[in-house]
């Protein structure tokens, strides 16, 4: 760990991940640019697994590159009309974007450094990964809040279907 | 924890390498003899009619929903079942009322028919 090993690692998935956010953005093809963000995820999730948030990286690659690019393409084939060729339109707002970006990378920053105390990462209390961290808290000290969740997402669930399918009035 | 991720490293590898390679190998060996009829489009042995690219229904949009739900079902059994021998009964009894109250969903899903695919 700290080796060079792991620097080349971090570089090669900090390059996909940064390299396929800007082919996100550079696609002419809106399918393309949907894939590519699958790839931006990926990398992602792979940057929370170098730092030791196992954990993160798998809700990563579940939520975000599983459920969230299933959303994405499905909006997008929902709403495409005619041929994918030129579907993602050309940036307008260029300078504006870039204004904004440079902002929130300062106000990032700005937030990071000047803040020491969460920088380094807590001891553990189950003395392993972060999953068995997690799974001792949620199964232990906080069981009712899981189970709960447990009810949120049946009514999420509930809620699609009937958002999707629209209430059955004959009965 | 790089260390502990190397297995997955050398999958990943592989996985990357064994496509290219599995691609490569018919572009150098097969004959290449493209005619009129072979590059049209492969539908069942139909011929072809209208775009390509048509607009989905929206019905299709369920799947998705429902998928989610139960994707992020998943994310809340996944620590449970990593650390399942250290956890113990009343663990399992929590999972199996968790998994109680998501099948009620489950079977509103199947009552209302969001599971046929029409």
């Amino acid at each position: 760990m700290g080796n060079i090993g792991g620097g080349l690692v971090f570089l090669v998935f900090a390059l996909v991940t940064v390299f396929s956010a800007y082919l996100v953005i550079s696609s002419r093809n809106i399918i393309h640019s949907a894939l590519f963000l699958i790839l931006t995820f990926i990398g992602v999730a792979a940057l929370y697994a170098m730092l030791d948030a196992d954990f993160l990286a798998m809700v990563q690659l579940l939520v975000y590159a599983g459920a969230i690019s299933i959303m994405v393409v499905f909006g997008v084939m929902l709403t495409l009309r005619g041929g994918p060729e030129n579907s993602n339109g050309d940036t307008r707002n260029a300078i504006g974007g870039a204004i904004a970006a440079l902002l929130t990378f300062v106000v990032l920053g700005m937030v990071i450094f000047t803040n020491s105390a969460w920088l380094t990462t807590g001891t553990g209390i189950s003395g392993g990964s972060t999953v068995s961290d997690v799974s001792w808290l949620l199964l232990t000290k906080y069981v009712v809040p899981f189970e709960v969740a447990a009810v949120l997402l049946l009514v999420a669930m509930v809620g699609a279907i009937i958002l999707a399918k629209g209430v059955d009035d004959s009965k | 924890m790089v260390d502990n991720f190397g297995a997955i490293g050398i999958i990943l590898i592989f996985a990357i390498l064994f496509p290219i390679v599995m691609l490569a190998i018919p572009k150098m060996v097969a004959p290449r003899k493209p005619g009129k009829e072979k590059e049209t489009t492969y539908e069942c042995g139909m011929e072809t009619r209208g775009e390509t690219w048509i607009q989905f229904k929206t019905n299709y949009f369920l799947y998705a929903l429902v998928f989610v739900a139960f994707d992020v079902e998943t994310i809340f059994l996944y620590p449970w079942a990593v650390q399942f021998r250290k956890l113990g009964t009343f663990a399992f009894v929590e999972m199996f009322i968790f998994i109680a109250i998501l099948l009620v969903g489950f079977w509103y899903a199947w009552k209302e028919g969001a599971l046929e695919w029409k």
